[in-house]
């Protein structure tokens, strides 16, 4: 069953690739008829016309033009089960490890008397230990003894960036930016060269050594062009993790950034963010 | 089937998916190679293009030193890759933006030149070589004259002019080459370790030095191999080459340290903390006490003593082979230190190189052995000592 989605989820990237890449053909292809004379010319006008309009993907129902995807996270409401983390990685076949995640959270505790707040991840060996498996996840209990002064979680995952990093380096164009926002791999083309993987600021990249490519957070894209909501949104049991469509006014993504102070990680990249954050603090990037 | 892969322990905070190390071992390897061709490459164009006589007698050898490194230069990328078979993807729809889909279109030229280069240089060699051999070499001398055995003055005199144009084309290349190499990591925001405009021109001259100290070692140690006296002026001309390449490359990689150190953005406490520790061994000992200062100590005191004696052979050839040990370091230190420094800022990583593996130190180190191979092969067919020369 797992198969099949991921092969479906192959192929439907696939597809979305080789439109770009028609799209690039019929750009070309207008380009030579221009210079067929002019009763070739009304043809390679509307050939190019198409090839300017963005391609859209086979997808039922979906016109990836009419979206603009965005995340909200409120660290204020995060309370670190770690239910994301496991419903991302059975959603998305994503390795049952300690060292390949599409998303995770970190917690940060300021102990009474210091001045930086303590990180770890669920990924961290202390953590792993206490849940007993690489395949479950929970935050061990360690500073029961201590006397913490703050303390809070953030949930972290790709940020779909609008000047994406990763999608500039890429030697083949097999990580590539979709019209409605989203950052997706075509694992079928992508030569596992690991170059974005370096360039993500925010190591949400990484390393898929089963199927030898590059892999990172989708957004969910089989779910949320169907409707649904990213897997790790709908299982959040307290609604930190926002999710929705930036063109809807009235989306809950929408009024989120609305009506909050939101910022975004790391914006002294360029990178320009769709991940926007609330309640977090200056050791936070 | 269980996939394997390799992770590292860390300190402090790390993200999650930075324990597995992306570039390993094989991604050492790749700008060592191609730094060497450029040294190398640098080498010949001192004499075919600047006129340095004295390097006549490792000119030709220095353009097939070079030519046997670039041929070997794509295959640690090669078997870095996840999906190697799909390396020319990158050629069939290179992404412009990317500095790697430049690669294979700046290599594939590269090769084309300097075997371009290498024929115009062995022409006479093999044409003579072409009429008189017999058998299987015969046959692949009289392949290699590519149909041209015209040797006369007017054919050399037009011979000479494209060896001028292509040594004079082949400096922009192997230098933008390997510049392009060391852009590869400057340009990435990611990596404060990394991120440096003066990458490019580091790497540059780190490569000049290891390409020269690569040819002497390599032409000193010819010449035991075939019993012939190293000739000392040549070797005095490639020891003060690579005085002077190895002030620049002290200097920028100086310089660039110096400004690390004094913008101290985020993260630099746990860069002074890499610095002061894990770094101690394989940079302030290796790269730069034992690989860069002792061999400068050493030719300095060679160029002020002025002797043209067995000590200097023995003090130049000794130096070299410790700047050839101190620009591996650098690229260790660079590729594999930048990835030990996490991009949080808050923690750093701890990377074993695995012995065994595709990526472990067996596999490089038979990548880097076999440059040196594939040179003994080639020096056989196209022999380039200049006291029984036969070439353009």
């Amino acid at each position: 069953m797992e198969d099949k989605e991921k092969r479906e989820k192959q192929q439907r990237e696939r597809r979305e690739f080789l439109g770009w890449l028609g799209g690039a053909l019929a750009c070309g292809a207008a380009a030579m008829a221009g210079d067929a004379g002019p009763s070739q010319a009304v043809a390679a006008d509307e050939q190019a016309a198409a090839a300017r309009a963005p391609p859209n993907p086979a997808i039922p129902g979906y016109d990836w033009t009419k979206h603009r995807w965005a995340f909200g996270v409120d660290a204020t409401k995060c309370i670190g089960c770690l239910r994301c983390v496991e419903a991302c990685k059975k959603e998305n076949n994503v390795p049952a490890d300690a060292h390949h995640f599409r998303t995770w959270v970190e917690r940060y505790v300021t102990l009474e008397g210091e001045e930086k707040a303590r990180i770890d991840s669920q990924a961290d060996p202390v953590n792993i230990e206490a849940s007993g498996s690489e395949r479950e996840y929970r935050f061990a209990d360690r500073y029961r003894d201590a006397k913490v002064a703050k303390a809070f979680f953030v949930p972290k995952l790709c940020n779909h960036c609008t000047h994406p990093a990763c999608v500039q380096v890429c030697p083949t164009g097999a990580t590539y930016k979709t019209e409605d926002g989203v950052v997706l791999i075509d694992h079928t083309y992508c030569i596992g060269c690991q170059y974005c993987v370096q360039a993500c600021p925010y190591g949400a990249r990484f390393f898929n050594q089963e199927n030898n490519t590059t892999d990172k957070c989708t957004w969910c894209y089989q779910r949320i062009t169907k409707g649904l909501l990213p897997a790790c949104v709908e299982v959040c049991p307290v609604g930190a993790r926002i999710f929705g469509d930036r063109n809807d006014a009235q989306s809950v993504i929408s009024q989120f950034i609305h009506n909050n102070r939101v910022q975004v990680l790391r914006p002294e990249t360029g990178n320009a963010p769709n991940v926007f954050y609330v309640g977090i603090d200056e050791d936070v990037n | 089937m269980e996939a394997v892969f390799h992770f590292s322990p860390f300190s402090g905070y790390v993200y999650p998916n930075e324990t597995v190390v992306p570039w390993t071992l094989l991604i050492v390897v790749y700008p060592y190679l191609t730094g060497l061709v450029a040294g190398a490459f640098t080498i010949s164009s001192l004499y075919q293009v600047f006129g340095f006589h004295q390097l006549r007698p490792v000119a030709h050898f220095a353009l097939l030193v070079s030519l046997c490194c670039m041929i070997v230069v794509p295959l640690p990328l090669l078997l870095h890759l996840g999906h190697p078979e799909r390396a020319f993807n990158a050629m069939i729809t290179p992404h412009v933006t990317s500095a790697f889909a430049v690669f294979a279109y700046a290599a594939l030229f590269y090769v084309i030149l300097l075997m371009l280069e290498t024929w115009f240089v062995f022409r006479p060699y093999i044409v003579h070589e072409a009429q008189r051999a017999k058998g299987l070499p015969g046959w692949i001398y009289r392949m290699a004259t590519l149909g041209s055995h015209d040797v006369s003055e007017k054919a050399m005199s037009y011979d000479r002019k494209w060896l001028f144009a292509l040594a004079i084309i082949g400096i922009p290349g192997a230098h933008g080459l390997h510049g392009y190499v060391g852009f590869v990591f400057g340009s990435l925001k990611s990596r404060e370790w990394w991120s440096s405009d003066l990458m490019p021109a580091i790497f540059l001259f780190s490569a000049i030095i290891s390409g020269t100290a690569l040819v002497i070692v390599l032409y000193v140690v010819s010449c035991k191999l075939r019993k012939v006296p190293v000739e000392l002026p040549c070797l005095k001309v490639m020891a003060y080459s690579l005085w002077g390449f190895m002030m620049f490359t002290l200097l920028l990689e100086g310089v660039e340290f110096a400004s690390l150190v004094y913008r101290g953005r985020e993260g630099y406490d746990v860069i002074m903390q890499f610095v002061e520790g894990p770094l101690l061994i394989p940079f302030f000992v290796l790269q730069f006490g034992i690989g860069s200062v002792l061999p400068l100590a050493v030719i300095t005191f060679f160029i002020w003593r002025g002797a043209n004696d067995r000590a200097l052979l023995v003090g130049v050839t000794a130096s070299a082979v410790l700047v050839l040990l101190a620009v591996l370091m650098m690229r260790y230190n660079v590729v594999i230190g930048g990835q030990e420094i996490s991009k949080t800022g808050k923690g750093l990583l701890a990377y074993y190189p695995p012995i065994l593996g595709r990526e472990g130190l067996l596999a490089a180190a038979i990548v880097l052995i076999l440059p040196p191979i594939l040179l003994s092969v080639l020096v056989r067919f196209l022999p380039p000592w200049h006291d029984q020369e036969q070439t353009a």
